[in-house]
């Protein structure tokens, strides 16, 4: 491992104990000795297994189970209907109040994907439980489904989940999409003399963890279950569980921390809440594991990302504005979607300094797997669309790709897209030693830039912003606004629980008395955006004197109550910085 | 189903128990006997962190009936120390991080040893052959491979004393 702190010599001590050193893992002599206690490496007299059945349909009314066959089927406890299920509703973010309930744990009238759970079987054992099974018979009325994430926003698009008719998340109950506005892209677009547009395409990822989604609940003294769990966020899954099993948290005695591998597929609490209600309902210890097939199928991936990006580059290789739109997967519910498109917007526009931004983010439903957390959620494949398009741009304006991340590179000092300014940057040094160990010849004008210095300035300055309205949430057919107004320059954040003024339609907007009043929409020519900030190749000569430091933004009412998205979302601004 | 009584050596034990006739392996070890050392990773065969030692030989539990292990002699990672003295491979796995989430280190431990068993002079190739069978989904496989070959480097010694 090699550290640069020559690189960073202010930035922090870094006398550190631990990292740097080989240090033993407390766990690993449980690996080696196969005695690390996984949720499934626990005996139970009397275990129970429970087995699902799945839809074989993506989208279907369900007209009628019938389950009398497989409750007279040998070795058959219990059968758990949607009707069993005490709060058969639930969105995981719930928990910090984001998001509608909108997933059944059992489905009842309808499935929404294919592999969806309908009926749990709980019997003496896996095998008798699988018989049983086979003899649940579920009469469908196969429904159209839709599975491109632009097709499921167009308008008279079958509707995937009732409770977000629109197919398509909605943030705080208002917007239709993750919006970001920063400085004026049409113009930038003007001024620049290439333009290179694409789209990109992912595919959804299975985490394929060795070990498979599961848990095992079991009745403990004291009216308490304890669930020996697989989760990632075992007090996460317990919340979700005591949700919909409806028992106070404190009935719940998790246990758990050894993940067979996880990669963000176990945090869905998959198999807690029904392998608790079956303890509840049997009064003895049940055990829910998907099988392989049904971790590969129905485990939730990583959801599939659309991505559009825009740029404008100037001759001399400065990007001028920049424009993403993107469309992220979230298959048939929510789940962690939400929170990815978020995630995706306070990261754009990249590790660059661009001086006018806009992306919309959009979480979209479709008859798919629901998609969950992994790896980087949100922001691995923005970051791969981007990057790529880093280099079709350095081709478009002929310089050399990692040159080309220099000059656009971000540095101490300047406003990012989000109005927040960048500190402790590194993106430059990272580029240089990479291509230093690549042995990628750099010029000695982009050996000699550094992170720290040639920031800030012009480069620190909020210029105007155009707004629109498409961000509230209409029918399809009348999204897509113009800019309706501009946010003066120097404006930090509009207040959350405000909506910025709204010219044009004023459909289904509530009737707000203390919206703020922004200056009134003024032609572009009235209200000029400053111009990108100068970025001269050579930077190695003294950076201009800083300007005055911008005006600091009227402080808006503070907000009456945060939102749950405010505690994760440094998009808000509240994050730990 | 009517259970059939089945008995084997497990890890130089006499141990028996009564499985289903289509029980395999994997879920008597486990759920019968106790030993949640073999592990449950795919049920068909493709991901060996099942993996034993039946009689010698590298096997899949879970895709092996238990019943025609009717006096076998079973290995599994659980009995592989000596007592509390790890065994070399153990030790290597430690100290070269060979396992990170260590869900398929019994599975890799089993199917290393079979391989010293046989050829306690494995080169890349061989490390390499010997746990194809096996998936790694965190490791990478480079650490796995260089723990094993430090273990037979210090095999021949051990076997001389
Ligand atoms: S569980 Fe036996 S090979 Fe995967
Ligand atoms: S260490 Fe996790 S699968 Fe190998």
């Amino acid at each position: 491992m090699e550290f640069r702190k020559d690189l960073f010599q202010n930035e922090r001590d870094d006398n550190l104990n631990v990292v740097g050193k080989g240090v033993q893992r407390q766990d690993m002599p449980g690996h080696v000795t196969g005695r690390s206690p996984f949720f499934d490496d626990h005996a139970f007299e009397g275990l129970l297994h429970l087995k699902v059945v799945r839809s074989p349909h993506h989208h279907a009314r369900i007209r009628r189970i019938d389950i009398s066959a497989a409750e007279r089927a040998p070795g058959v406890k219990r059968i758990l209907r949607g009707a069993d299920v005490p709060v058969n509703k639930n969105t995981l973010l719930s928990l910090i109040n984001f998001g509608k309930d909108d997933e059944p744990s059992l489905a009842v009238d309808k499935v929404r994907y294919k592999g969806e759970p309908i009926v749990a079987i709980i019997a003496e054992s896996e095998a008798q439980a699988l018989a049983a099974r086979a003899l649940v018979r579920v009469e469908y009325e196969p429904l159209p489904a839709v599975f491109d994430v632009e097709e499921a926003l167009k308008p008279g698009a079958p509707v995937v989940n009732d409770t977000y008719p629109g197919n398509c998340f909605e943030y705080h109950e208002k917007y239709d999409h993750q919006k970001l506005r920063f400085g004026d892209v049409e113009r930038g677009f003007a001024m620049a003399d290439h333009i290179v547009e694409d789209r990109y395409q992912m595919s959804p990822i299975e985490h394929a963890p060795t070990e498979t989604n599961g848990s095992i609940a079991a009745p403990e003294q004291n009216d308490r279950f304890v669930v020996h769990s697989c989760a990632q966020g075992l007090f996460f899954s317990l919340g979700t569980a005591a949700k919909i099993v409806n028992l106070d948290s404190n009935r719940l005695h998790f246990i758990g921390g050894t993940v067979g591998g996880g990669f963000g597929g176990k945090v869905d609490s998959l198999t807690e809440p029904l392998a608790v209600l079956g303890a509840m309902m049997t009064g003895r210890p049940v055990r829910y594991v998907l099988d392989r097939e049904e971790e590969m199928l129905h485990g939730g991936p990583r959801g599939a990302e659309r991505i559009y990006i825009k740029d404008g580059i100037a001759r001399d290789g400065r990007i001028l504005a920049r424009h993403i739109r993107s469309y992220f997967d979230a298959g048939a519910y929510t789940r962690l979607s939400s929170y990815a498109a978020i995630k995706c917007t306070a990261h754009l526009p990249g590790p660059y300094t661009i001086p006018n931004v806009t992306s919309d983010i959009y979480v979209a439903y479709t008859n798919r797997c629901p998609s969950t957390a992994m790896r980087g959620f949100g922001i691995t494949a923005v970051d791969f669309a981007l990057e790529v398009h880093m280099d079709k741009g350095a081709e478009a304006c002929g310089l050399d790709p990692v040159e080309f991340r220099i000059l656009n590179a971000y540095r101490d000092g300047d406003m990012k897209a989000h109005r927040r300014v960048a500190k402790n940057t590194a993106l430059i040094e990272c580029v240089q030693v990479a291509a230093e160990k690549a042995r990628w010849p750099l010029s000695e004008e982009a050996q000699r830039q550094s992170s720290l210095t040639g920031g800030g300035g012009a480069r620190a300055e909020i210029p105007a912003t155009p707004i629109d309205e498409n961000g509230r949430i209409n029918r399809p057919e009348t999204r897509g606004g113009r800019p309706t107004q501009t946010l003066p320059a120097g404006t930090m954040r509009v207040p959350m629980t405000k909506q910025p003024i709204m010219e044009g339609s004023t459909e289904n907007r509530p009737s707000a008395p203390s919206v703020p009043q922004y200056e009134p929409y003024r032609p572009a020519t009235a209200a000029p955006p400053p111009p990108p900030p100068p970025v001269p190749a050579s930077r190695s000569a003294a950076p201009p004197p800083p300007a005055a430091p911008p005006v600091p933004p009227p402080a808006g009412p503070a907000p009456a109550s945060q939102h749950g998205a405010h505690r994760f979302s440094s998009v808000f601004g509240t994050r730990r910085r | 189903m009517a259970k059939v009584p089945v008995q084997f050596r497990l890890n130089g034990s006499d141990r028996a128990a009564f499985a289903d006739p289509a029980d395999n392996l994997l879920t008597v070890l486990r759920r019968g006997l106790n030993d949640f050392g073999p592990k449950y990773g795919c049920g068909q065969g493709t991901c060996g962190t099942c993996s034993v030692l039946i009689d010698g030989e590298l096997r899949l539990a879970c895709l092996t009936l238990a019943a025609s292990c009717e006096g076998a002699s079973i290995e599994t990672v659980s009995g592989m120390a000596d007592g509390p003295s790890l065994h070399p491979l153990q030790n290597a796995f430690m100290e070269h991080f060979a396992a990170q989430c260590g869900f398929c280190t019994p599975g890799m431990l089993t199917a290393a040893k079979a391989l010293l068993d046989r050829n306690p002079n494995p080169g890349r190739e061989d490390v390499i052959d010997a746990i194809a069978g096996n998936i790694c989904r965190c490791t990478g496989y480079e650490p796995i491979i260089q723990a094993i070959l430090a273990a037979a480097r210090t095999l021949p010694a051990q076997r001389r004393s």
